[in-house]
């Protein structure tokens, strides 16, 4: 007893705090900082060691096509799939949340697509998007749409991964939607329905605003996610055509690991982690005080 | 008590450790190699390997081999270098054949011509196609030996062919040829919706591999031996696009956009096209899954016939000690010794890398009873080094993206060509 009381108070505070505090040091934080260091130097090759240039990767960056191409698709990316999942996951949510028969099943099934692997989703939908023996053909073409080669055409291929990115996100947010639901008090519907309010005015009043916390960490998440989720684009079309659907983390991994530019990729990471950066304080500060938290 | 208890202990202990370290003595002068492996296609090639590796160090004793299934060629080059880098014991692997710039580049590999000393195994590096040989071999010096290698084919469905009065032994042996019965092939329900195309060429995932084919057809190459410089800009290159593009846009034998590499196999099994150009690696799975009567063919010519090779070759690494390099040498000819070849030939749908594996009696036999396998060893006169450079995936990327901006339409084979020169150049001028 006496030789715990000798030992200082935050001496135990670190200790235990030492755990994570290395990990996330050594597999967050100093790679953050060695990333940085990095993009101001040439990649070293063979015997050739690597050289400061300052800004020089940066200056390239600007006149890279590549880069721009994948930034504007990313952007893209992220305006056709982040409102439409968290749409689609707070509409499946309010609907398994009502009674329904096969309540369960319903959950379930929207809930399926989450669990499956992304590469295992891409090798299924890829068979879905062939021309000629594809799903997709056989489904349009009563509808008197054929020969649509829907991943081998540039202006096609990105929504084509979108949809099929919408189809696997919007159950994992719906689990976030439904617990929200769950935790809204059912008097205050009903003091409004004696009131006389409709199901909409209900919806946009009350239940809305109190999941506000939920869609802004849904939000989050679905920004993330779009920078993050890469796995289908080796599968599916490698980025192409001509880089039509290559996203920012795709080239950032060819230029590491088929290039071997590990400068060029370090500067790469991060403008990436910038803009993740930016989109975290974005929602944190501004959405934040938007919020209402009980 | 107490001591007992912790004299039997420690006694336990000193036995257990005995006993650990006896077979680890007796072992102690085996030379323990590591390889990196690539598995590029499905099927149950890492059960093949590790069979042929047993088999090797039951014939070997005093050599352990350790194989480490990394992934496809780009997954296996970067976990080799990364090995390398953090100093790790790695002395030789099998990686893609058109990394040897890079490999060189990085210098971390050792050149066969310095690991041989008889007059035997001179020869024996003599053994191999000289096609699979191009890849491997820079300013006169050896660094690769072949070993899992392909080529492109032609798969051609005949029942097809029959159906629409065409002699299916006399696949097209010309571009013309190719695009004429292509047109006779191509077939069109009422509403004018395609049911089966004529030919298709995939264009995603090796793009430049197919283009290599089609430029050498047309009598170019498409880079230097030294690897330092491109021609992608040349007329004949042009030309050879401008012909791919055709297929889809103009003479409509081929859908337009891209063909999905991945996909295309089960688009033939399905009769969805009636010719296709694929690898040899393919060849087993199509024998498997194909309800109908196919053949394979020779790619058709322009000027002259051409199809590139592909695949891996065996390397060995500089940081291996000497005796571990005459182990890994030991081990290499070994795994290409001529009847090793053979059976890894049937079993995989790789190429047989040296004629004497053609004339071993399993492949003798094999061949007799399906003609088809032959093909990719009849077209190795043609045959010619796949697309490698210094930094080849950058340069390579250049060529992809062009040939996949044309082919999808939206830019001119002639526009498309030089800006991927153009980027090539300004990429390689380092190295001259």
């Amino acid at each position: 007893m006496t030789r715990i009381s000798r030992t200082p108070q935050w001496l135990y505070g670190w200790l235990l705090l030492l755990p994570s505090a290395v990990l996330l040091i050594a597999f967050t934080h100093y790679p953050i900082v060695r990333t940085l260091y990095n993009s101001f130097f040439t990649t070293p090759r063979g015997r050739i060691p690597a050289r400061f240039i300052g800004l020089e990767n940066y200056q390239a960056l600007l006149h890279d096509e590549i880069f721009l191409r994948v930034l504007v698709n990313n952007f893209l990316f992220a305006l056709g799939t982040i409102p439409a999942s968290v749409g689609l996951a707070l509409l499946m949510a309010v609907w398994v949340n009502g009674t329904l028969p096969g309540r369960a099943l319903a959950r379930t099934s929207f809930f399926t697509p989450t669990v499956l692997p992304m590469v295992a989703v891409a090798n299924i939908w890829l068979f879905f998007y062939t021309p000629q023996v594809g799903i997709l053909e056989k489904m349009l073409a009563p509808f008197g749409i054929h020969g649509v080669n829907w991943l081998g055409d540039p202006s096609t291929v990105l929504w084509c991964l979108a949809v099929m990115a919408v189809w696997k996100e919007a159950g994992f947010f719906m689990i976030f939607y439904l617990a929200a639901l769950q935790g809204v008090p059912p008097d205050l519907t009903e003091a409004a329905r004696i009131e006389g309010a409709g199901r909409w005015y209900c919806f946009r009043r009350i239940t809305w605003p109190l999941l506000m916390p939920t869609t802004i960490f849904v939000l989050l998440n679905a920004t993330i996610n779009c920078f993050k989720l890469v796995d289908h684009l080796f599968i599916m079309t490698k980025g192409g055509p001509d880089n039509a659907s290559s996203l920012l983390l795709y080239y950032i991994y060819e230029t590491a690991f088929a290039y071997w530019d590990t400068a060029y990729a370090s500067t790469l990471t991060v403008v990436l982690l910038g803009l993740l950066a930016l989109t975290a304080l974005v929602q944190f500060l501004y959405l934040e005080r938007r919020a209402h938290y009980r | 008590m107490k001591s007992v208890f912790r004299k039997a202990a420690l006694a336990g202990v000193l036995v257990l450790a005995v006993a650990l370290c006896l077979p680890g003595l007796s072992r102690a002068k085996d030379i323990e190699l590591t390889m990196y492996y690539p598995v590029s296609v499905g099927g149950p090639i890492t059960g093949i390997i590790d069979g042929m590796i047993g088999q090797f160090q039951a014939e070997n004793p005093g050599i352990k081999v350790k194989a480490v299934y990394a992934g496809n060629y780009d997954d296996t080059r970067v976990k080799a270098l990364a090995a390398l880098k953090a100093g790790e014991p790695v002395q030789l692997s099998v990686l893609f054949s058109i990394d040897v710039f890079d490999l060189m580049d990085e210098d971390v590999v050792v050149p066969f011509d310095e690991l041989v000393a008889s007059d035997a195994d001179r020869q024996w590096m003599q053994s191999f196609y000289p096609a699979l040989m191009q890849n491997g071999m820079v300013d006169g010096k050896t660094y690769g030996i072949p070993f899992q290698r392909s080529t492109i084919v032609m798969y051609y469905n005949k029942d097809a062919f029959r159906e629409v009065g065409l002699d299916p032994e006399t696949p097209p042996a010309t571009w013309d040829e190719m695009v004429e019965m292509g047109k006779k092939l191509t077939k069109r329900d009422a509403s004018g919706k395609v049911e089966r195309w004529g030919v298709s060429i995939p264009s995603t995932g090796y793009p430049y591999w197919m283009f290599g084919a089609l430029a050498m057809q047309n009598g170019q190459e498409l880079m230097n031996d030294k690897g330092d410089a491109t021609m992608f800009d040349a007329p004949a290159c042009v030309e050879a696009l401008q012909f791919w593009r055709d297929l889809g846009a103009k003479h409509q034998v081929m859908a337009e956009g891209t063909i999905d590499w991945g996909t295309l196999r089960q688009k033939f099994l399905e009769g969805a096209t009636a010719m296709m150009w694929h690898t040899t690696g393919n060849l087993t799975p199509v024998r498997n899954g194909a309800s109908f009567e196919f053949g394979v063919a020779m790619l058709p010519a322009a000027k002259r016939r051409g199809s590139p090779t592909g695949g891996g070759n065996f390397y060995v690494f500089k940081q291996a000690t000497p005796e571990e390099r005459q182990a890994a040498l030991t081990f290499i000819k070994w795994m290409t010794a001529p009847e090793r070849t053979a059976a890894w030939s049937m079993q995989t749908g790789y190429v047989a890398t040296r004629p004497d594996a053609y004339e071993t009696q399993t492949l003798r036999q094999y061949v007799q009873e399906f003609p088809p396998a032959a093909v990719a060893r009849d077209q190795f006169q043609f045959a010619t080094a796949e697309f490698s450079t210094h930094e080849t995936a950058r340069v390579k990327k250049f060529l992809d993206d062009a040939l996949q901006a044309v082919l999808t339409g939206q830019k001119e084979p002639a526009q498309a060509l030089a800006e991927a020169q153009k980027g090539a150049e300004r990429v390689l001028k380092a190295y001259r």
